[in-house]
């Protein structure tokens, strides 16, 4: 399954909630929820925590507009918009964590 | 005109929300009524201070700017709280203006010294 989280870690628990619940598959940051990825930050603990469960990604154009495109914790793909929708295309399912 | 202390709190990331852009657009109305403006910056705020906003992907104005020019509206006690900025691997380098960084009790403090606080 692709998760797509769009809140601030330190804001929101919707990282948490992805990462208690789902099982597995990928994991694809947008939004506000780009911070969860940042070196140094709660979210990239969490992130590592959670090992190799899940692939990794970030939207870029967020990344970029927030300035923290080179900030990027390791083990994260950044993708463009085209990247989003190869994604959604790729899983069977779906989750957005609102 | 009677001149209060007025303390904008800011808590929201910039982008994801339009509250950190409203806040701004309030406090250059209040730098212009000539107000005693203080602005903080806490939990996620600290975000909107973070250099390098390049915006053109997500088709929205970038406002990293307008932080660096509200000095030129006298608009130059800026507040950062130590906590926040750990907490997102963040550090005054980071930062695109020059800020005061504090504890989080002296910036409760600070804002209890406040005439009018606004919140965003």
């Amino acid at each position: 399954m692709l998760n797509i989280v769009n809140k601030s870690p330190l804001d929101r628990g919707s990282l948490d909630s992805c990462l208690q619940a789902a099982e597995g598959g990928a994991i694809l940051l947008i939004e506000d929820g780009v911070y969860g990825a940042t070196k140094g930050s709660a979210g990239e603990a969490k992130l590592k925590a959670a090992g190799g469960k899940f692939k990794l990604y970030a939207l870029g154009a967020d990344a970029e507009a927030r300035g923290i495109a080179d900030r990027m914790m390791d083990g994260v793909t950044l993708v463009d918009y085209t990247g989003f929708v190869d994604l959604v295309a790729e899983y069977k399912t779906c989750q957005s964590w609102l | 005109m009677t001149i209060k202390k007025f303390m904008f709190v800011n808590r929201k990331a910039p982008y994801g929300t339009v509250y950190a852009l409203e806040s701004l657009e309030v406090v250059l109305i209040a730098a212009a009524f000539e107000q005693d403006v203080s602005l903080a910056f806490l939990d996620d705020g600290v975000y909107q201070l973070k250099k390098g906003h390049s915006t053109k992907g997500i088709e929205m104005k970038a406002f990293e700017k307008t932080y660096g020019a509200l000095d030129d509206y006298d608009v130059n006690k800026l507040y950062v709280d130590q906590e926040s900025l750990a907490a997102r691997g963040l550090t005054t380098d980071d930062l695109c203006v020059p800020v005061e960084v504090m504890s989080r009790a002296a910036l409760g403090k600070l804002i209890e010294d406040q005439d009018v606080v606004l919140s965003f």
